[in-house]
């Protein structure tokens, strides 16, 4: 029980994984099954992007973990500490210093780049699943490109609700052949998953799957020529650091109805207050206001 | 004021001396040690090394030690062990006719060769409490039978000299047995996995699913043929030396189900077998998976299948409670970015709603 190999897993698990991932990555969109191993986390707390990661990591690799787009939630901590520990990487919060980041839930707001691996961790791979919960007939459904069951859903909601009423794992068709759960990401996030530069990865440990868009591949998220895909807007901007166009967390402050909007993606909000961005509510422009307000202003 | 999700490094970290604390318990009571575990919860640690899939009584004790006694997080502990462990080899297959039998029953002969043998048993204990456990006190020595040394045969191969029975099925030279844990489980699959899945399964689900093919859901008409626990040896042959070689001994219960058949065009009427085989001793698990198997095998004798305990899909994939604890706990991860999303939706929908509504509507139903 001494000492556990560079990334925690043995080199023929490594290996195991690395060609579920080669494969993954030929076929874009299609869920490759792999031996997923048992990890020293939970199944459903990221097994699958863990072992992803362990698999392509190198020792000269820059690693980000995040989780619901911060850095610094409990679980992307974990993660984090982990490869810390039985890999020894340099990490960082920093998305352009990354070439590994391992995601649960975003897409960094800042652009990536090609050499970069965005890995993330996916519960249910499967985008039919709560139409069929049948494996086999799904796998089926994907073989012969039968993807009916979900445009019917799609225009079942349009029906009743006069829109698509899916807000997160949004279905998309990868290089128009395989339709993919992005994963619990809000829809906000799918039109970067199009034509990215950076190799997208997606690992689910319990379901055993793994599936990849590699750099540059068509992703488009399913919808209908009179119901275009819509992306979410907000109608306010970052509180702290006035960025617009980024997905919002709603922060309750109070319990009277008080609510303030911030970054979701904590280290591009940090990187815009250091480049001097204010939002209205961070405290210097509290306290210029109120200087305003003294000086007559 | 935006504190909610910061801070999660120190969290961490206080949480689990917390943790280890309460674990502890209270200091001015002695701390419990592994060897206690082993010897005295040694059916917790039975059932911790059956669903960990791993024949280790100390490491079992270490876990549920660990784990402050919950059993799952225990079993998750030894898995995530285990699949470090390097695979050198796989044993021949046990011979449960051997085995150094320390209980022994059947409940389809009075007597049979070999015996009835009563062995420890919760079985016709009354279930009162004992207050003279609350504090040490002597235990007598039992009386014991010498147990018999010649084999045992299995109440199946009494049924099998007769033909009454299904006979197991033949062994395929150069076939390998599956294993999950290497392979991605695929459906439909064989026996082999099927049995090997349930052997890792949680013992409460395959207990209720047991439970309700009695009660009518994919009914299997069983007999407890046989239920015998015991000592067997275990064997390897390194591809080395080319001979067999002991590895040791472990404990299993087995219990061999007899279900009735009515028979085929092609098939006379014979019994059917389902088939348990657990680590330590475990009569509820190794019963209850054999009664699952039998479900299981509906297919193979075109029998109705419209139960859970006959879905293979449904069984297998819900059996693995690490893989079950994991994902229902996992709700305890923040989603506030799809709730978010969530949040945004139901506002709109709400918003289209009122107004969609007449007005006056609104007044009547305050009215």
């Amino acid at each position: 029980m001494s000492t556990y190999n560079f990334a925690y897993l043995d080199e023929q698990t490594k290996r195991m994984i690395r060609r579920a991932i080669l494969k993954a990555i030929s076929i874009p969109g299609y869920q490759v099954p792999f031996a997923s191993r048992e990890m020293p986390m939970p199944y459903g707390w990221g097994t699958g992007g863990v072992q992803v990661t362990a698999a392509i990591l190198g020792k000269q690799d820059v690693l980000k973990v995040i989780d619901q787009g911060a850095d610094d939630t409990t679980n992307a901590v974990s993660i984090r500490k982990f490869f810390e520990k039985t890999a020894g990487v340099e990490t960082t919060t920093h998305t352009a210093e990354a070439t590994v980041i391992q995601t649960r839930h975003r897409i960094p707001e800042a652009a990536l780049s090609e050499g970069q691996i965005l890995v993330f961790q996916v519960p249910i791979p499967e985008p039919m699943r709560f139409l069929e919960p049948r494996e086999t007939e799904t796998r089926r459904m994907h073989a012969l490109e039968e993807y009916g069951l979900m445009h019917v859903k799609l225009y079942e909601d349009i029906a009743r609700h006069g829109h698509i009423a899916t807000t997160y794992a949004y279905p998309v068709k990868v290089d128009g052949r395989y339709v993919m759960d992005p994963s619990p990401t809000p829809k906000f996030d799918n039109p970067r998953m199009d034509n990215c530069p950076a190799l997208q990865l997606f690992g689910a440990g319990r379901e055993k799957r793994i599936y990849a868009v590699p750099p540059y591949t068509s992703v488009k998220s399913l919808d209908f020529e009179d119901h275009p895909f819509e992306r979410t807007r907000f109608s306010r901007p970052c509180a702290l650091c006035a960025a617009e166009e980024v997905y919002l967390d709603e922060v309750v402050t109070d319990d009277r109805g008080g609510r303030m909007f911030v970054c979701s993606d904590t280290d591009n909000c940090e990187n815009r207050r250091a480049a001097g961005h204010r939002g209205e509510l961070l405290g210097e422009t509290l306290v210029k206001q109120a200087r305003d307000v003294r000086n007559g202003r | 004021m935006y504190v909610a999700v910061k801070g999660g490094e120190a969290a961490i970290e206080n949480a689990h001396k917390l943790m280890a604390d309460r674990r502890r318990g209270d200091r001015a009571v002695p701390e419990l040690n592994t060897d206690q575990i082993r010897e005295q919860l040694a059916l917790s640690v039975a059932r911790v090394m059956a669903e960990g899939s791993l024949y280790d009584r100390d490491l079992a004790a270490l876990a549920i030690k660990q784990a402050r006694g919950d059993l799952i997080e225990a079993i998750f502990l030894v898995r995530a062990y285990r699949t470090t462990l390097p695979r050198f080899g796989y044993a021949l297959p046990v011979d449960t006719a051997a085995m150094r039998i320390d209980r022994r029953i059947s409940a389809t002969y009075k007597d049979l060769p070999g015996g009835q043998i009563l062995g420890p048993t919760f079985d016709y204990t009354h279930r009162l409490l004992d207050p003279s456990l609350t504090n040490e006190s002597p235990t007598v020595v039992p009386q014991r039978k010498v147990a018999p040394v010649e084999a045992t045969p299995r109440v199946t191969d009494i049924l099998n000299a007769e033909g009454l029975i299904e006979p197991n099925p033949k062994d395929v030279p150069g076939e390998e047995t599956g294993d999950l844990t290497r392979d991605p489980l695929a459906f439909p699959a064989n026996r082999d996995l099927r049995l090997q899945a349930l052997a890792r399964g949680d013992e409460g689900f395959l207990l209720a699913l047991g439970y309700s093919t009695q009660r009518g859901y994919g009914r299997t008409h069983p007999f407890a043929g046989e239920i015998r626990f015991g000592e067997i040896d275990v064997f390897l042959v390194p591809e080395e030396i080319g001979f067999e070689v002991p590895l040791g001994s472990v404990e299993v219960t087995e219990c061999q189900m007899v279900n009735q058949f009515k028979g085929s065009a092609t098939q006379p009427p014979q019994f059917t077998r389902g088939y348990g085989l657990v680590f330590g001793q475990s009569e509820r698990k190794a019963m209850s998976m054999a009664l699952v198997d039998r479900a299981l095998r509906a297919a193979e004798f075109e029998e109705e299948a419209n139960a859970p305990a006959q879905d293979e899909e449904f069984v297998l994939s819900h059996c693995d409670n690490v893989q079950a604890t994991g994902f229902v706990e996992h709700l305890k991860l923040p989603h506030y970015v799809d709730f978010q999303a969530e949040l945004a939706l139901v506002r709109k929908m709400r918003g289209e709603h009122k107004s969609s509504v007449p007005q006056d509507d609104f007044r009547e139903a305050a009215e």
